[in-house]
């Protein structure tokens, strides 16, 4: 039988995939965004003075890196409707979007693997800044907002972006919610069409150059960001 | 709002079978069968891989880099599927139908793809631990009359292992977690069962949680398990353990 190989079935299946590359990209970036805010809010709770307050995070970030992201989707996905009941006091879940569900799921999940990277990068700024930033008379938090974090974030830039092509690979599974993105707008395809061998091999070809070129962007980024110290 | 019904782990199966915490563990036993022989496979390639990164050049060097970038740039579902859908019809047409026809394949490809996928992790992590070796080290083997084979085998590689086995702890907890992925080719591994149970009972958050307690126990076991070993095979005075 060999590999068939038909790309007509790639043109016909074209505007659909490329609204499921464009669903992909645009919940990388929200998530992106939102994970690396709230990673690096917990990574200063983490490394607050406030011992319940960094236990708590703590425990919360090793266990949501313990658990597959698979059943962490699955988690939001059925929990996000009950929580929201319950903040608005209604009295049934509240129905979501698919969209919306996935958006917090990975804010939620990503923003613990930002933190450990932000809270790396917050301890390998020397603590002789911190300590000039008392002896200048600011607070924790002003030292930390102007001094530290900025500091941090360029040092782990590269870090962050790494772990950003790593979160645009897994936004793949929301495939199992039945949701089109672009891996999952072609398992649909695939699997109506009968062409699995084409829509697969194509996801897995666009996959392949766009995380080589970013991976090779961030590494050029990283020669050019570099601190000396 | 959601009624709690905790029982329902230990109420039997619509087919009378067991429990639904049994086929929970069920379940687990899938997960861990796929992860630990997955596990074994990637150790191996994983190594040879990694002692090609090593090479100063040629031809076997650039094959390596090759294998790792490409392996690292296609999500886990994609390679999942790909063995699974795609890869036995590389096969001459009868052994093709005879692997489609074999009703474990789902298993031997989710067993496959997850030790090719780690393999490109474990090969970066032999790499890195290689190379952080003063080249003194191998110079010293040169000194002694060692081959060039002979230093991997009885210098480099053995003092790589040591200084890596917290990244491979962690690798090895990956591929527990990642062992999830099997589920959408039907294997019935832990979070396959969780599904149905989910789906079989409408108990949707006894069935996560109790997944999720399966799921936390089973890392803190290899956690604590590569600890231990870690300790064993700790070189004395050569130590990168923080002092606890």
């Amino acid at each position: 039988m060999g590999i068939e190989f038909d790309l007509d079935v790639l043109v016909r299946a074209w505007p659909q995939l490329l609204q499921g590359f464009s669903f992909t990209l645009q919940l990388t970036a929200m998530s992106a965004i939102g994970g690396i805010v709230l990673g690096t809010l917990l990574a200063l709770a983490r490394l607050s003075g406030y011992r319940w307050l960094s236990v708590t995070v703590g425990a919360w970030v090793n266990a949501v890196r313990s658990v597959p992201l698979l059943l962490v989707i699955f988690w939001f996905y059925f929990l996000v409707p009950f929580i929201l009941a319950w903040m608005t006091g209604a009295s049934r879940p509240v129905e979501i979007s698919p969209l919306t569900s996935c958006v917090v799921t990975f804010i939620l999940f990503e923003a613990c693997y930002f933190c450990e990277i932000m809270r790396a990068g917050i301890q390998s700024v020397p603590p002789g800044q911190l300590n000039a930033g008392k002896a200048l008379g600011m607070g924790y938090w002003t030292t930390m907002t102007y001094i530290i974090v900025p500091q941090a974030f360029r040092t782990m830039l590269p870090v962050l972006l790494s772990q950003t092509i790593v979160l645009f690979q897994d936004v793949s599974l929301v495939s199992v919610l039945a949701m089109k993105d672009f891996f999952g707008s072609a398992d649909f395809i695939a699997k109506r069409d009968g062409r699995p061998h084409e829509m697969y091999l194509a996801v897995a070809f666009v996959y392949l150059v766009c995380c080589l070129l970013l991976s090779r962007a961030v590494k050029a980024l990283q020669r050019r960001v570099a601190i000396i110290r | 709002m959601y009624n709690w019904n905790w029982s329902v782990l230990w109420a039997t199966t619509a087919d009378g079978t067991s429990t639904y915490l049994g086929t929970l563990f069920l379940g687990l036993r899938w997960t861990l069968v796929v992860g630990l022989s997955a596990w074994a496979i990637a150790l191996i390639i994983g190594t040879a891989v990694g002692i090609a990164r090593t090479f100063p050049s040629g031809f076997m060097a650039r094959a390596a880099a090759v294998y790792v970038e490409g392996l690292r740039s296609i999500p886990l579902i994609v390679q999942m599927f790909l063995w699974f859908y795609v890869a036995p019809d590389l096969l001459p047409l009868d052994a093709a139908n005879a692997v489609k026809a074999w009703d474990k394949y789902n298993i031997a490809a989710a067993i496959i793809c997850l030790a090719f996928f780690t393999s490109a992790r474990v090969a970066e992590q032999v790499r890195a631990g290689i190379q952080a070796i003063p080249s003194g080290q191998k110079q010293a083997a040169h000194a002694l009359g060692m081959q060039t084979a002979q230093a991997y085998r009885h210098v480099l590689v053995p003092v790589a292992f040591r200084k890596i086995l917290p990244a491979l702890t962690n690798e090895f907890v990956n591929i527990i977690k990642n062992s999830s992925v099997a589920f959408t080719i039907a294997v019935v591994e832990l979070m396959a069962a969780t599904r149905s149970m989910q789906e079989m009972t409408f108990q949707v958050f006894e069935a996560f949680t109790a997944a999720t307690l399966i799921y936390l126990s089973v890392n803190l076991l290899v956690v604590k398990l590569m600890d231990l070993i870690e300790r064993r095979l700790e070189v004395p005075g050569l130590s990168i353990r923080k002092a606890r």
